[in-house]
């Protein structure tokens, strides 16, 4: 039995048009379904298309051509309301966390404005969300009153992710979520990735170029390359019998620690 | 090339720098010892914040401002470094010790073309000499179109070109030594490998030894042949790389090393995270600095600073790593002085 596909994605391009140039394609024909609570990993270097795919799905960015379902509806084609509803069922972590985050708000601010917009706690409430959400992604409560420059930037990654958990989303899209981050702090951050997916039961899109931290995380996987899925499938399938050279390229580029000892053990290592 | 010489080329001895403001100091690098030898590859791994960048620094005496106070001792070459001055001190910026770093956009000078920013690391050649000089040095680090490369400004340029132009620039003046600071953080897998593959390629052309730092233990494992694992300013493990990742002694390593994500794991397989986050310079606690982050933490390790144990030439800062001291014997803080590299 298959679960009813929350986001339908079908030969999906972007097409960026810069004046006096020639158009770039940066997404070639993309398709794809995701089940709701399913976890996608989309992998690739950079200039892929990955980025520019992830902007098409949330809205960010309107695709040139192609067909992209929401709960069965097109998201460009709904009235207002249903338009803000969308917008509250799919949301959005950058790789730059701080970079993402309003510098002049403080961190309980920017919760509440998410709050406040989408009319989902009432005033008197605010203060009592934010904190429960900020416990949510393992941040004390005395972070509430800090701006985001006074944070690291794992703690600001938790509170991207905490403004996105704040309006109850039902698709969360990661686009480099931990690159930025120490390994200590990227450990964390792919723990609370799993646990709020396995407790709130989210629909997660992982785009990474470390196909480690998908494998962690995604149960399918999708190789893309020059805009388009070379490979897709199963996660254990596509990592442990990969059918496209491109993506034993890929495996094979990854430091893994316990691979690249047994490459020295085998003699490859001189120094 | 794996040369046994018998002089060190590096040697770094109970190296500790310390800031002083307002009248408190503060000692983000307490104990570095470490040596590397003419065309070895050795590495400093730990979490930003640990010292090793500043440690990186301290080896030409770059610290970021006056006020920095280096003690201990470092020889390079032959030569304490901590006592050049001048033109020697000149010399060994130039021609001894090369750095790349982290960003290159940020190393690079935004409005200066690549071929002029190598062709002021060439003051030895004659200025006509110098773009041909330059271009060969490009072409040298395996760019497609090295002439492009030259007449192009860095924004012109993809993350993994412009660390390649940063290595044209370190390696122009052929030094003995490369210091890559994270240099791959910023790129993607496949340009990581082969930019870190160049860096193995050059140093075997160049004869040149190279510190990788990073905190990525996987970069590490490969291709490395001594590993030193700093936290709060201090190496608290160090040894050959293979042993010190297959079988790691410090608690610190051991959780560096489960906090990588593995791609033999099975999906959804928890990792392992570090409790807490490095603390600051000022606030470093007594005893042990890890200890408050250990999971196998004893009484003992919150007062007193562990020796520095040293077994089948592994090092090892850890209470854990030993036979079990008779109470009260242990030595009080600070550790004990080293014994003396030969």
């Amino acid at each position: 039995m298959t679960a009813p596909a929350l986001l339908t994605v079908e030969d999906l391009h972007v097409t960026y048009r810069p004046p006096g140039r020639p158009p770039v394609e940066a997404v070639r024909g993309v398709s794809f379904s995701l089940a709701a609570g399913a976890s996608l990993g989309i992998v690739g270097e950079s200039g892929c298309g990955k980025s520019s795919l992830a902007r098409a799905l949330v809205g960010l960015q309107p695709a040139s051509a192609g067909t992209l379902r929401f709960e069965g509806r097109d998201p460009a084609r709904l009235g207002p309301d249903a338009a803000r509803a969308h917008r509250r069922a799919v949301q959005m972590v950058f790789q730059d966390a701080p970079g993402s985050l309003n510098p002049r708000l403080t961190v309980g601010q920017a919760l509440a404005e998410a709050l406040r917009v989408h009319r989902l706690a009432a005033p008197d409430q605010l203060a009592d969300r934010t904190a429960a959400l900020l416990a949510r992604v393992g941040l004390p409560a005395s972070v509430l009153d800090a701006y985001p420059r006074e944070l690291s930037g794992g703690q600001c990654q938790r509170v991207s992710f905490a403004r996105c958990l704040a309006v109850q989303p039902r698709l969360l899209l990661a686009d480099e979520p931990v690159s930025a981050l120490d390994v200590s702090v990227q450990a964390r951050i792919l723990n609370l990735v799993r646990a709020l997916q396995a407790e709130l039961g989210l629909a997660i899109i992982l785009i990474s170029h470390d196909l480690a931290v998908v494998r962690n995380v995604c149960d399918r996987v999708a190789v893309m390359r020059e805009g388009v899925f070379v490979e897709q499938g199963l996660a254990e399938e596509v990592f442990d019998r990969p059918q496209h050279p491109y993506t034993r390229e890929l495996l094979a580029a990854v430091p893994d620690v316990a691979r690249e000892l047994a490459r020295r053990k085998d003699g490859k290592v001189t120094c | 090339m794996c040369p046994d010489m018998p002089h060190p080329l590096l040697q770094v001895d109970q190296l500790a720098i310390a800031f002083r403001q307002d009248g408190a100091e503060t000692r983000p690098v307490r104990s570095v010892s470490f040596t590397l030898r003419a065309g070895e590859r050795a590495a400093l791994v730990g979490e930003s914040g640990c010292g090793k960048s500043l440690t990186a620094l301290a080896l030409t005496r770059l610290p970021p401002t006056d006020r920095a106070r280096v003690s201990g001792r470092i020889r390079f070459d032959g030569a304490d470094t901590l006592a050049l001055r001048g033109a020697a001190l000149q010399g060994l910026r130039r021609s001894g010790i090369a750095y790349v770093f982290q960003d290159p956009s940020a190393s690079l000078n935004p409005v200066m073309r690549v071929s002029d920013q190598i062709a002021e690391c060439l003051p030895h050649l004659r200025r006509a000499a110098r773009p041909a000089a330059a271009r060969e040095l490009l072409a040298r680090t395996g760019l497609p179109d090295p002439a492009r490369a030259a007449r192009a400004y860095p924004c012109e340029l993809s993350g993994g070109q412009q660390q390649r132009a940063m290595l044209a620039m370190a390696l122009a003046a052929r030094p003995r030594l490369l210091v890559a600071d994270e240099p791959t953080t910023a790129l993607d897998v496949t340009t990581q490998r082969q930019v870190l593959d160049l860096i193995d390629e050059l140093a075997d052309a160049f004869g040149m030894a190279v510190l990788l730092i990073t905190h990525n233990l996987g970069l590490v494992a490969g291709r490395i042949r001594r590993v030193s694992v700093m936290y709060a300013g201090e190496v608290v493990e160090s040894g050959p790389t293979a042993d010190v990742l297959a079988a790691p002694r410090h608690p610190y390593t051991r959780g560096l090393l489960g906090a990588v994500p593995s791609l033999d794991a099975p999906r959804g397989a928890a990792l392992r995270d570090i409790p807490g986050t490095v603390p600051a310079p000022d606030a470093w606690p007594a005893g042990c600095a890890f200890a408050p982050r250990c999971d196998a933490a004893q009484p003992r390790c919150a007062t007193l600073a562990p020796p520095e144990h040293e077994q089948d030439g592994r090092r090892c800062r850890c209470w854990l790593a030993q036979a079990p001291a008779p109470e009260g014997a242990a030595p009080a803080s600070p550790p004990p002085p080293r014994r003396t590299l030969p």
